[in-house]
């Protein structure tokens, strides 16, 4: 994967991004803490042309203080998809980046051929809310993000920073990633996106970790009932990050799922 | 030097194994533990307090505002104030609460707030905190990463409320009203002294000095704790070519007087304790919710109060002699406490001592004896301090001869009425 970044609306906003691969195009767009790089991004580039850009706000890329809600940093990804010269893409959303793929296609649902939503927030169950991870610090948060938190899935994804400067980044770039998170997701994670869901026509692959405790699996099924080409697939032994923790099969089924003949 | 008397309004009744069995003070503090027969004691007493604190000559008294807090029993202070405006005469009515960006619209705070200036006859200091994070993001649900822009807009939309004669739009992104009109009006023209408890942004020290409003650090570690955040307030005074005029600075400071240093720790230690390890105990999660702080302000170094210096959340059993060393509280005889009021207030620079005299569990005749040893042997030797400076950031109320005074509701010996 190279980096890359693109100027958007005369230098307001600066998209940093990964892309490599060939075939068709596919958008991954990240959760709460920004773009995790992993071998994932790299099989899956073995199939399409992956662009896994970070959203504004969050790591290298600029501009979120343009950006006030959801709706708007849909809008931002259409420009981007725009400017990379992307008439329409294969979507994948994780977590937060659920709820935006979600967003993004339900506004215009055309330019998404095929939307995988993975351990997706965006809608909400008083009955089984999703976990207020702001108020935890990563170690305390690993036991409802990870089926076994002392996996190397968890390092690959969070590789520990040697030193204290290293370190004291970290944290600060999480804490600027969270904040950017508020505007989407405090103090819960609805804005709204049940009034447009049904808009969505792409066909929908929903994956999700059975031992996901961030956002638990019952979600699955709230999308799955209101996107009207839905299929769920949940993945054992597998908490809220999949592309790490079960990394085969999550770019399997997702191969699989894109590159189907519709 | 002003100095003013300041209650926070603790719930004094938290049981002993408090910090053990409870997670925070703050935001998810158990109802059961909260007795509203004892509410109705705590607020009458309190008020009494303060009442007493106009009496004995303070400059003023302050209330402020918390939210599901059990060591701050004021979701509003204007209610507080309202009560305060009719049984005294002379202080000021310090409202260091009134986080503008949690009400919508913030007019209603325009209009509360002029209601207060009026009842009171131009005694009035408006407060504009941001809010702590647990009380706005937490309680309040506000965006943190919008929490500033919020508060900046509600601020310019309250100005310009009480400052602009004619009925005009507002066309905010976070408020919009086709016709402000603020009725009544604050007495005190263009507007009442503007106050900012300041602590969570380094921006802030920037806005306050070019705003020429009154910087103030509510501090709950004492002086030491606060000298570096006074001192980036007091540079960014100086790079703006700012009179260094020490009333354009607060600072609230905890205070224990008795009649030696031994009998002060024997009368104080138990509710001070009391407020430090279980008033203080705040949930760590709660303390500072990401996009709170300004990331200016976390590359500077600079932290909520609520965490300790390593990064958890506050963390106590923390003892006497700790509050004492540590300058948390000035405690002694009137001798030292005298002293050590006076270097506090030099080293900070600060022209607007608020000094708590109740803290924690302290009952009120403790209160009653603090606040007379601190009023009579402590207050009229720091008043001195400052003198050769002038304080633009104080109330101008009606002289008393246009003071109206609340009547007693006594029967007059009018008949009732009815046939002779």
């Amino acid at each position: 994967m190279e980096s890359r970044s693109i100027s958007l609306r005369d230098g307001m906003f600066k998209a940093h991004m990964l892309q490599g691969g060939s075939g068709d195009p596919l958008l991954f767009l990240h959760g709460t803490d920004g773009l995790r790089e992993g071998a994932y991004l790299d099989q899956l580039a073995e199939h399409f042309t992956v662009y896994a850009p970070w959203h504004p706000g969050f790591g290298p890329s600029e501009g979120d203080e343009h950006i006030d809600d959801i709706i708007d940093l849909a809008l931002y990804y259409h420009d981007l998809m725009d400017a990379l010269g992307l008439e329409s893409a294969h979507v994948v959303g994780h977590s937060m980046g659920g709820m935006l793929a979600a967003e993004l296609a339900a506004l215009c649902s055309h330019r998404v051929r095929r939307l995988v939503l993975a351990n997706s927030v965006g809608l909400w169950r008083d009955d089984d809310p999703v976990l207020d991870f702001f108020t935890l610090a990563p170690k305390q948060l690993a036991p409802y993000e990870w089926h076994d938190p002392e996996s190397e899935a968890m390092q690959e994804a969070y590789p520990t920073p040697e030193g204290g400067e290293a370190m004291a980044e970290m944290m600060f770039e999480r804490m600027r990633a969270l904040a950017s998170a508020t505007k989407y997701l405090w103090p819960i994670p609805d804005r709204g996106l049940k009034r447009r869901i049904h808009r969505i026509t792409s066909p929908t692959l929903i994956v999700w970790g059975e031992s996901d405790r961030l956002v638990p699996p019952s979600y699955a099924e709230d999308f799955r009932s209101r996107i009207r080409d839905a299929q769920v697939v949940i993945l054992p032994e597998c908490g809220h990050m999949p592309m790490f923790e079960k990394r085969d099969d999550f770019v399997a089924l997702v191969t699989e799922f894109l590159t189907k003949q519709s | 030097m002003k100095v003013h008397f300041f209650h926070l309004m603790p719930y004094r009744f938290l049981p002993d194994d408090f910090r053990e069995k409870y997670r925070s003070v703050w935001v998810d503090v158990p109802s059961e533990l909260f007795d509203p027969v004892k509410g109705h004691q705590l607020y009458n007493e309190n008020l009494d307090e303060l009442e007493y604190a106009d009496a004995l000559g303070f400059d003023g008294i302050c209330v402020n505002e918390h939210h599901q807090n059990a060591y701050g029993l004021m979701p509003s202070p204007n209610l507080m104030a309202a009560a305060l405006a009719r049984r005294t005469k002379n202080a000021a009515i310090v409202v260091l609460g009134n986080s503008i960006a949690l009400y919508n619209p913030p007019t209603r705070v325009a209009e509360e707030l002029a209601m207060l200036d009026c009842l009171s006859g131009g005694r009035l200091v408006a407060g504009f905190p941001v809010g702590t994070s647990m009380d706005t993001n937490f309680c309040y649900g506000a965006v943190p990463a919008t929490l500033r822009e919020k508060y900046q807009e509600a601020h310019d939309l309250i100005m310009q409320s009480w400052t602009r004669p004619e009925v005009f739009s507002f066309n905010g992104k976070y408020t919009q009203l086709r016709y402000v009109n603020v009725w009544p009006r604050p007495i005190q023209q263009p507007h009442p002294p503007i106050w900012i408890p300041g602590g969570g942004s380094i921006e802030t020290w920037e806005w306050v000095t070019r705003m020429d409003y009154m910087y103030c650090y509510l501090s709950y570690f004492g002086h030491q704790r606060g000298l570096a955040t006074m001192n980036g307030y007091w540079e960014e005074v100086d790079r703006l070519g700012k009179e260094p005029n020490p009333y354009r600075a607060g600072f609230l400071q905890f205070i224990a007087v008795s009649e030696t240093d031994a009998q002060a720790e024997r009368d104080y230690a138990e509710h001070a304790e009391y407020f430090y390890n279980r008033c203080l105990h705040v949930g760590a999660g709660f303390a500072d919710a990401p996009g709170y702080r300004t990331m200016r302000t976390v590359k500077a170094g600079f932290r909520t109060q609520f965490r300790n210096p390593t990064g958890g959340a506050f963390s106590g059993e923390l003892k006497w002699k700790d509050f004492v060393e540590n300058g948390y509280i000035l405690a002694g005889s009137p001798e030292s406490v005298r002293q050590q009021l006076e270097e506090a207030a030099k080293a900070l620079r600060v022209g607007h001592m608020m000094v708590l005299l109740q803290f924690g569990s302290m009952p009120p005749e403790l209160v009653r004896k603090n606040t007379e040893l601190f009023a009579r042997e402590v207050l009229p030797h720091v008043r001195g301090l400052w003198s050769e400076y002038e304080d633009h950031w104080w109330i101008k109320p009606l002289p008393q001869e246009d003071r109206v005074e609340p009547q007693p509701a006594t029967p007059t010996g009018v008949p009732a009425g009815g046939s002779s």
